[in-house]
């Protein structure tokens, strides 16, 4: 094939890629851009195939053991489980990056390399395996094989610190000598600073941690399109860098934390309990917060990750479809770090037939508060504490929050008054119009469907 | 007649910036998707890991570029497939409220 015929169809297939994520801007056209992108990425597989000397023996079995691998886990993972596997898939694409360089840099004569090639190599390898290593250990503690605490110990920071200066230095080295130990040594040495960036973080973190490996897996790719000269890979690269920025952005805003703190600060577990209640709570029943529920005008859920912990997504949608019935307008509320990665809190509502217009992200959710007569708090607590808008003392002061308590009135279905996550108390659970039901999320909606067809 | 290498580095700056254009305007609904997706284009090093299995013999080689091909192939066939199944449960909103039941 004539290589600049070659080179246009690349950009095809990246004009693919960005069609496909523009699409990604409304729901409803969402799922043909992702076609548009796959088909992108065949294009792009095709081009390559065709005359360029590749092994067809290595290329068959390679492509069908990972689309049967691919595809048995693209349709057996659960949604709650979505999570750990963008962190698994984001660790294989990673050290496929890495491992392209690293065949290049083989089957190449390192002295004869220009010096822009080298580094390429060596940034393609390095960031490839941080990525696959990070992946691996975030994938892990997600799917509880590691505990989900924060590993730390004295002097992590200065450690983390000396292992990538050291990473520097042997690429410096490989670039400026052509010699291959600092090279191997460099990418050995990336893998265990992958393990050690993400093994301290906590459980919590998780979401900016998944974000930022996706930013880097997309960094891999783009190092890679540099050894290979390829600007399909360079613009997907760029593209996906760009996402993965932009998100965990996001995610540090949402926490009201720095990227600096997440990476460093191990947070859980440390934090001193702010003391002393201010006053006491008001226990309600079904019965009452069924009644409350049914001659409302506008209810609006907010769901927690304690939702999906219980299981009770079911329960929560039978609910909230028998209101709906009954002509009461339901929306739901949803803090960006309501799940587990962004975003994932609508998939799992999603996976139960909430239609998407209900969904309302946090200034969409805060808007239409004064509107609304009842709240449903399921299984969430820190984004709705009012502490981090009230209390400069609070340890989450500053972290946007959905305003449950400009509501006329909040029900907060909890099994009891502890603390959450963060170990903050919570002085909603405290005010006039606040209401507690407590129970196990998915008994109390079971209780509450049962109680409304009383009324 | 400019260097590769510049004319990459051109072409990064400017797709980052179309990146940040077109990703800001993703809503929080499908960021989900966006990353399962995001990253089935991240598997876009799956063209390189073709091309390392070709040319020459060297074994240590060509089982990288294996290993390259398959992870890669994981990354783009999962990534898209997942990412579909999760779009198709996006259900579009009913027009009279609790009229006719959802159709699955």
């Amino acid at each position: 094939m004539n290589e600049n015929l070659r080179a246009l169809l690349y950009l095809l297939a990246a004009v693919a890629f960005i069609v496909g994520l523009k699409r990604l801007s409304s729901p409803r056209t969402a799922r043909a851009g992702n076609i548009i992108g796959a088909l992108g990425m065949l294009l792009a597989v095709v081009v390559t195939l065709i005359g360029t000397g590749v092994s067809w023996w290595v290329v068959a079995a390679g492509i069908a053991a990972g689309a049967a691998v691919g595809t048995a886990a693209a349709l057996r993972v659960k949604m709650t489980a979505m999570p750990q596997m963008v962190a698994l898939f984001n660790g294989f694409g990673g050290l496929a990056s890495a491992l392209v360089a690293g065949a290049e840099y083989l089957r190449s004569d390192p002295a004869a390399l220009p010096i822009e090639t080298i580094t390429s190599m060596v940034l393609s390898v390095v960031i490839g395996a941080v990525t696959f290593t990070g992946s691996v250990i975030a994938f892990a503690k997600l799917q509880e094989i590691l505990g989900g605490a924060p590993l730390t110990y004295r002097g992590q920071r200065p450690v983390n610190l000396a292992v990538a200066a050291t990473i520097i230095g042997l690429g410096a080295w490989a670039v400026a000598t052509s010699l291959a130990l600092p090279f191997w040594v460099a990418g050995a040495v990336a893998l265990g600073l992958g393990v050690l960036i993400v093994l301290p973080i906590g459980g919590a973190d998780m979401p900016v941690v998944i974000t930022l490996l996706n930013s880097l897996s997309g960094l891999a790719a783009a190092a890679t399109g540099f050894v290979i000269s390829n600007s399909a890979l360079i613009i997907a690269g760029a593209l996906v860098g760009a996402s993965g920025v932009i998100l965990t952005n996001l995610m540090c805003r949402a926490m009201n934390r720095s990227l600096g703190h997440v990476l460093f600060g191990a947070f859980g577990g440390t934090v001193a309990v702010a003391a002393g209640a201010a006053g006491s709570a008001r226990a309600t029943s079904a019965d009452d917060v069924a009644i409350a529920l049914a001659y409302s005008s506008q209810v609006m859920v907010v769901p927690g990750y304690g939702l999906a912990v219980a299981q009770a997504q079911h329960a929560l949608r039978a609910l909230t479809a028998d209101l709906e019935r009954r002509g009461v307008r339901v929306v739901y509320g949803i803090h960006p770090v309501a799940g587990r990665m962004p975003g994932h809190m609508n998939v799992l509502l999603a996976e139960v037939d909430v239609p998407y217009d209900q969904l309302l992200d946090l200034e969409q959710s805060n808007a239409v508060m004064d509107r609304t007569d009842v709240v449903l708090v399921v299984g969430a607590n820190d984004v709705v504490n009012p502490a981090a808008r009230d209390d400069r003392t609070s340890p989450i002061y500053g972290m946007p929050i959905i305003e449950v308590d400009r509501a006329r009135s909040t029900v907060v279905i909890k099994r009891s008054l502890a603390s959450g996550f963060a170990g903050i108390d919570n002085p909603l659970f405290y005010k006039d119009g606040t209401a507690m039901l407590f129970a196990d999320a998915k008994k109390a909606l079971t209780d509450l469907l049962g109680a409304m067809a009383l009324v | 007649m400019l260097e590769p290498v510049v004319i990459g580095v051109i072409t990064f700056v400017l797709a980052s910036f179309v990146g940040f254009e077109v990703i800001s305007k993703v809503p929080p609904t499908l960021h989900t998707p966006l990353m399962s997706g995001s990253n089935a284009i991240s598997g876009i090093t799956i063209v390189g890991a073709l091309i390392a299995t070709g040319g020459g013999a060297d074994t240590l080689a060509t089982v990288l570029a294996f290993i390259a091909v398959a992870t890669a192939t994981v990354n783009v066939v999962g990534g898209f497939l997942v990412t579909d199944r999760m779009l198709g449960m996006f259900r579009k909103p009913r027009r009279p409220a609790g009229e006719e039941g959802g159709e699955r």
